[in-house]
C-alpha cells in the first residue's frame, strides 16, 4: 500500500495485521526473557542490596553464595529431591501407565484418581501431608496407638530426612502427569507390535524392557524435561510444607532466591543465586535440544 | 491331511458377531487367500487362527492338533504384519533372533536359520542395519524372514502389502508366490486385493459379514461366482448386471427391456429356475464388431462414454435399459454415438436369483 | 448351508462341554494371578492417592477436642460445619480475621481477567505464527519456547522493576499481565500447533475470498476451534488459581491470591493450630481446580498432553 509504483508494498507493511498480532509475544520474548535474564546476570555481578545498582564487585556474589551453608543445603536437597523423584516417578509412573494399559476395566475411574492430586496447587499439596505427617496427630501417631510404641516417621521435624517427607508430597502430586504422558505414549505403539511379540513368544516383560521402551524414547526425553525443569523450580511445596525448617534442612534454590530479594534485601545474592538455577536449568535443557535439533537436522 | 481346520468358529464383541459359525479347512501346503471388504472379518478370523484373538465358540486345528487354548508361539504358525512390525531399535538379525533366543534355541542353530532366512529373501547385505534404514519393500522382507525363521508349517499374512506402492506390490507379490513353492509350506494370506488373491490363491475364501461366501479356485471364484456379492466383488472393472426375468417359454430365455437372451447354452445350477433374475456379463467377456456378430447373442447399441485404459478401452453403452460397459481392444477407435454391434456368451454369463441373490 | 453349520455348533457345544478338548473362548478365571497382580495394584495405590483427600474431608468435619483424641483416619463422630465456617468467614492470618473469602474474591478477580486475556493473546498469535508468517517470527518463537524453561526466579525482579515503573506493582492489573506473559509460551503453542493442523485449503480458499487477517480468525478459525479453547480455559484456571509465587510476589497482602492467604492462615504462628479450619480451609482452595478437573474429564488429560510437548 505504502510503496505500489513498482509492483510491492514495502516490505515493513506486508502482512502488518500479523506483526501488530505479534507485538505481546515480540514484547515478551525480547524484553522479559532475553532482556530480564540478561539483566539479572548482569546485576549478579554487582553489590545491589535494597535496590539493583551497577556497582560491579566481580565474582564476590558468588563467592558469598558458594560459602553460605544454607544455598549448599539448597542445592543438596535440590539434587536429593531431583534424582530420587525422577527416577521414582518415572518408574511409577510408566508401571501405573502399564497396568493400565492392559485393557482393563475402569481405566478412567483409575487414570481420574491417579491425575487428580495434579490439580492441586503444591500449596494444598503441601499443607495435606504436612498434617497426615504431623508426628502428634498423623501416620506415626495412629501406627503407634495401634501398639508399636517406638514407631518413628516424622520427617517433617527431623533435619535428616525432612527432603524425603517434601518427596512424598511431591511424588503423589506429579506421578499422575507421568503416568498420562506414559500412557499416550503406550498408546501410540503399534498394535501389530504386541502382535509380532506374541507370535514370536516373547514374555511380556522382555517386549516392555527392549520394545517399548526403547520405542518410547521421545516421550520419555520430553517427561524427563518437564519433571525436570519443574524440579528447579520446586518452591510452594517447600513453603507450605515446612517453610524451609526444621531450620534450613529443607531449604531450595527457588526458595533461597525469594527470601534474598524479599526478605533480606539482599538483591546480589538473590541475583547470583537464580543465575546459579539457571545454569542448572542450561545443563539439562542443551543436551536435550542439542540432541533434538540436531536430529532434525539430520532428518531433514 | 489337513493342516489347518477351523470348525464352527464364532467370534462376538458384546452383542455383535464378527464371526459367524465358520469353517474352513486348509490342505497341508496349501495357499488360501481370505479375501474381502473391510470389516468382513477376514483378519479376524486369521487372528483368531494365530491366537491372537480368542474364539467364542468352535475349535481350531493346527497340524491335527487342538490348538484352540494354545498361545500363539506354541501353535506353530509365523506371522507376517501389514506394518511389519518391525522392532525398530535391533538390527534386521536381531529382529530374525530375537524369537529365537527366547525360546532358548542353541547359538549356532539360530546363526543357521537366520543364515538361511536371509539367503532366501535375499536381505544379506542388510543383517546389521535398522528398520529404519530400510525401504518399505526390504522391511516387508525381513518381516517375512522373521516368520521364516520360526521354522514352522503355517505362514500367515495379514495384508502384507497394502502399505507399498503399486510396483513394489507386484514385486514382492511374485516373490511370496516363488517363496511358496520353494517351501511348500501353508500359507494363509488375507487381503482386499482381488488381483493377489486371484495371482497367489490356490484357494480363494471370499468372505462377508463374518461369513465364507464362497471356498474355490480362483478360476471357478471368477467364472461360477455362488452369489451375486462374489460376482460383484471379483473382477474390475466389475460385472454388469441386467435385471429382467428367466422365461421357460419354450427354451428357456432371459428377459430384459425389450431383449431377449437366449439361455439354452447355459448351466443351470438350479433346475427349472424361473421368474425376477440378474443376469451378470464380465465386461472382458463382451466382443465388439464381427467378432461380437458372432456371438450366441449380440445386438446393436451406441457409444456413450469412452475410457481408454491404456491396453484397452472401457466403452459404456445401455443395453436392455441399463447401463452396461465392455473392454474393446484398444487399436479399434470409437467415437461418441457411434452405432456398434456387440455380442456375448450366455454360457459365461452368471444368473443370480434377483430375491436371494444365490447362483442359478 | 449356514443353518447346518449353527446346528453343528451347537451339537458340538453340548458334547464338548463334558469332553476335557479346547472348544470355545481359553477359560479364564475372573481371579487368575494376572487379574489379582493387576488389579490389586491398582487399587492399592488409588487408595493411596485418595487417601489425602479423604484425610482432608474427615478432618475439616471433626471438631478440636475430637482431633486431639483421634485417630486422622477415622470418620468423624459427630460432623461439624463449623471449621468450614471459620476458615470461609473468620480464619485469622498475622494481619485480619476475615477468613479465606477475601483470598477467594481476590483469585477470582485475578483468575478470570488472566485466563481471557492470556487466551485471546496466545490465540491470535499462534494463528499468525501457523496462517501469517512473517520473516523473523519463529526466532521470537523459539525464545518463547527456550524461555519456557528458564526458571522464574531468573526474571522476577526485571519484572518487578517493569511494573513498578508502569504503576502496577502491587495491583491486581499487574499480577494479570504477569499470568499473560507466563501463560504465553505453552499457549501460543498449543494454539500454533492447532491451527497448523487445520487444512490449509481452508485458508487459502478464504483468502481467494476475500477475507482477510481478522475475517479469517474471526469467521473461520474460532468456529473450527472451540474445543482447543476449552483445553486452554482448563489449563488457564488451574495454573493460575494454584499459582503462588507470582501471588506473593507482585500483590500486596489486600489483593493476596486464596493460596498465599491460605498459606499464611496454616502456617501462621500466633494463636492455637486449629487443625480442623485448616484442612476446611485447604479443600476450599482445592475446590475450584478439583472441580474443573472433574467437570472437564478426558478435556484435562487433552490439555495435559498439549502441555506436554511443551518442548
Amino acid at each position: 500500500m505504502a510503496d505500489t509504483r513498482n509492483g510491492r508494498p514495502s516490505q515493513v507493511f506486508r502482512n502488518l495485521n500479523s506483526k501488530v498480532a505479534s507485538i505481546p509475544m515480540v514484547l515478551t520474548a525480547s524484553v522479559v526473557f532475553v532482556g530480564g535474564t540478561i539483566w539479572t546476570v548482569i546485576h549478579s555481578f554487582t553489590n545491589s542490596k535494597l535496590l539493583p545498582r551497577l556497582n560491579f564487585i566481580g565474582l564476590d556474589q558468588y563467592e558469598r553464595l558458594w560459602n553460605s551453608n544454607k544455598w549448599l543445603i539448597s542445592i543438596e536437597n535440590l539434587f536429593i529431591y531431583g534424582v530420587l523423584s525422577l527416577i521414582f516417578s518415572l518408574v511409577i509412573g510408566f508401571m501405573l501407565a502399564a497396568l493400565l494399559d492392559q485393557k482393563i476395566r475402569f481405566e478412567d475411574t483409575f487414570r481420574t484418581i491417579f491425575l487428580y492430586p495434579f490439580a492441586l496447587s503444591f500449596i494444598v499439596t503441601g499443607l495435606v501431608w504436612q498434617w497426615i505427617l504431623n508426628p502428634d496427630f498423623g501416620v506415626q501417631a495412629v501406627v503407634r496407638s495401634l501398639g508399636w510404641e517406638s514407631f518413628a516417621f516424622d520427617p517433617l521435624y527431623n533435619q535428616d530426612i525432612v527432603i524425603y517427607g517434601i518427596l512424598i508430597a511431591g511424588l503423589w502430586q506429579g506421578t499422575g502427569l507421568v503416568m498420562c504422558l506414559m500412557l499416550a505414549g503406550l498408546r501410540g505403539i503399534d498394535e501389530d507390535i504386541w502382535k509380532a511379540s506374541r507370535v514370536d513368544g516373547i514374555p511380556m516383560w522382555k517386549t516392555y524392557l527392549f520394545i517399548v521402551i526403547p520405542m518410547m524414547r521421545p516421550v520419555f526425553v520430553t517427561t524427563l524435561v518437564i519433571i525436570a525443569s519443574g524440579i528447579v523450580r520446586v518452591y510452594d511445596l517447600v513453603v507450605a510444607q515446612t517453610s524451609g525448617g526444621p531450620g534450613i534442612a529443607s531449604e531450595v534454590p527457588a526458595k533461597y532466591v525469594y527470601d534474598a530479594m524479599f526478605l533480606s534485601q539482599n538483591l546480589g545474592q538473590g541475583f547470583a543465586a537464580s543465575t546459579m538455577m539457571l545454569v542448572t536449568v542450561l545443563i539439562v535443557i542443551v543436551p536435550w535440544a542439542y540432541l533434538e535439533f540436531g536430529r532434525r537436522r539430520h532428518r531433514g | 491331511m489337513s493342516s489347518v481346520i477351523v470348525r464352527d468358529v464364532s467370534l462376538n464383541f458384546g452383542a455383535v458377531e464378527v464371526l459367524k459359525s465358520l469353517n474352513l479347512d486348509v490342505a497341508e501346503g496349501e495357499f488360501i487367500v481370505l479375501l474381502g471388504p473391510s470389516g468382513c472379518g477376514k483378519s479376524t478370523l486369521l487372528n483368531c487362527i494365530a491366537g491372537l484373538l480368542d474364539v467364542s465358540q468352535g475349535q481350531i486345528f493346527i497340524k491335527g492338533k487342538n490348538v484352540t487354548w494354545e498361545e500363539p508361539k506354541d501353535r506353530g504358525i509365523g506371522m507376517v504384519f501389514q506394518s511389519y512390525a518391525l522392532y525398530p531399535q535391533m538390527t534386521v538379525e536381531g529382529n530374525l533372533s530375537f524369537g529365537l533366543k527366547n525360546a532358548g534355541l542353541p547359538k549356532d542353530e539360530i546363526a543357521k536359520r537366520v543364515a538361511r532366512a536371509s539367503e532366501i529373501l535375499q536381505i544379506e547385505p542388510l543383517l546389521q542395519r535398522k528398520p529404519a534404514a530400510l525401504s518399505g519393500g526390504q522391511r516387508q522382507r525381513v518381516a517375512i524372514g522373521r516368520a521364516l525363521v520360526r521354522d514352522v508349517d503355517v505362514f500367515l499374512f495379514d495384508e502384507p502389502l497394502s502399505n507399498l506402492d503399486a510396483k513394489l506390490r507386484s514385486e514382492l507379490r511374485v516373490e511370496i508366490k516363488r517363496l511358496h513353492q520353494k517351501l511348500a509350506n501353508t500359507m494363509i494370506y488375507v487381503t482386499h486385493d482381488q488381483i493377489e488373491a486371484l495371482t497367489l490363491a490356490d484357494r480363494i475364501a471370499v468372505m462377508k459379514g463374518g461369513v465364507i461366501q464362497q471356498l474355490d479356485g480362483p478360476q471357478e471364484i471368477y467364472n461360477r461366482p455362488v452369489n451375486r456379492f462374489v460376482a460383484g466383488f471379483i473382477g474390475s472393472p466389475g460385472m454388469n448386471f441386467l435385471e429382467g426375468q428367466v422365461s421357460r417359454d419354450g427354451s428357456p430365455s432371459f428377459l430384459v427391456g425389450d431383449l431377449r437372451i437366449p439361455l439354452d447354452r447355459y448351466d443351470f445350477s438350479v433346475a427349472n429356475a424361473a421368474g425376477a433374475a440378474a443376469l451378470g456379463i464380465r465386461p472382458e467377456h463382451v466382443a465388439l464388431d464381427e467378432a461380437g456378430a458372432a456371438m450366441p447373442f449380440s445386438l446393436e447399441t451406441v457409444v456413450e462414454i469412452v475410457e481408454p485404459m491404456g491396453s484397452d478401452t472401457l466403452v459404456w453403452t445401455t443395453l436392455g435399459g441399463h447401463n452396461f460397459n465392455f473392454r474393446a481392444p484398444s487399436e479399434r477407435t470409437l467415437r461418441l454415438r457411434e452405432r456398434i454391434t456387440i455380442g456375448f456368451d450366455p454360457a459365461r454369463a452368471s444368473l443370480f436369483d434377483a430375491a436371494t441373490d444365490v447362483r442359478l | 448351508m449356514a443353518e447346518q453349520g449353527t446346528l453343528s455348533a451347537a451339537g458340538l457345544g453340548a458334547s464338548r462341554a463334558s469332553a476335557s478338548e479346547a472348544w470355545g473362548p481359553r477359560p479364564r478365571r475372573a481371579l487368575s494371578r494376572r487379574n489379582i497382580i493387576i488389579y490389586g495394584t491398582l487399587t492399592v495405590v488409588a487408595l493411596y492417592y485418595l487417601l489425602p483427600l479423604y484425610v482432608m474431608i474427615v478432618t475439616s468435619l471433626k471438631g478440636m477436642p475430637e482431633i486431639r483424641m483421634g485417630n486422622i483416619f477415622s470418620p468423624p463422630m459427630e460432623i461439624t460445619f463449623e471449621p468450614w465456617v471459620k476458615a470461609w468467614a473468620t480464619a485469622c492470618t498475622g494481619l485480619n480475621c476475615e477468613g479465606l473469602s477475601r483470598g477467594f474474591w481476590n483469585s477470582v478477580r485475578i483468575t478470570v481477567p488472566s485466563v481471557i486475556i492470556s487466551i485471546l493473546i496466545a490465540s491470535v498469535n499462534g494463528y499468525a505464527l501457523a496462517n501469517w508468517r512473517f520473516r523473523g517470527a519463529d526466532i521470537f518463537f523459539t525464545i518463547l519456547i527456550v524461555g519456557a524453561f528458564i526458571p522464574y526466579q531468573v526474571m522476577i525482579y526485571p519484572i518487578v522493576i517493569i511494573l513498578r515503573e508502569m504503576g502496577l506493582y502491587g495491583t491486581l492489573t499487574g499480577l494479570v499481565m504477569v499470568h499473560t506473559i507466563f501463560g504465553m509460551p505453552i499457549l501460543t503453542l498449543l494454539f500454533r500447533n492447532y491451527f497448523a493442523s487445520v487444512p490449509e485449503e481452508l485458508f487459502k480458499a478464504a483468502r481467494v475470498d476475500g477475507a482477510g487477517f481478522w475475517a479469517i480468525y474471526f469467521k473461520i478459525m474460532l468456529p473450527m476451534s472451540l474445543p482447543i479453547f476449552v483445553v486452554a480455559v482448563i489449563l488457564q484456571i488451574t495454573g493460575i488459581w494454584n499459582d503462588f509465587l507470582f501471588g506473593v510476589v507482585y500483590t500486596k497482602p489486600d489483593v493476596y491470591p486464596m493460596t498465599v492467604q491460605l498459606n499464611n492462615i496454616v502456617n501462621s504462628v500466633q494463636g492455637v493450630k486449629e487443625y480442623n479450619v485448616n484442612m476446611a480451609a485447604t479443600l476450599l482452595t482445592g475446590l475450584v481446580p478439583l472441580i474443573v478437573y472433574f467437570i472437564s474429564g478426558k478435556l484435562f488429560v487433552r490439555g495435559i498432553a498439549a502441555g506436554a510437548v511443551k518442548g
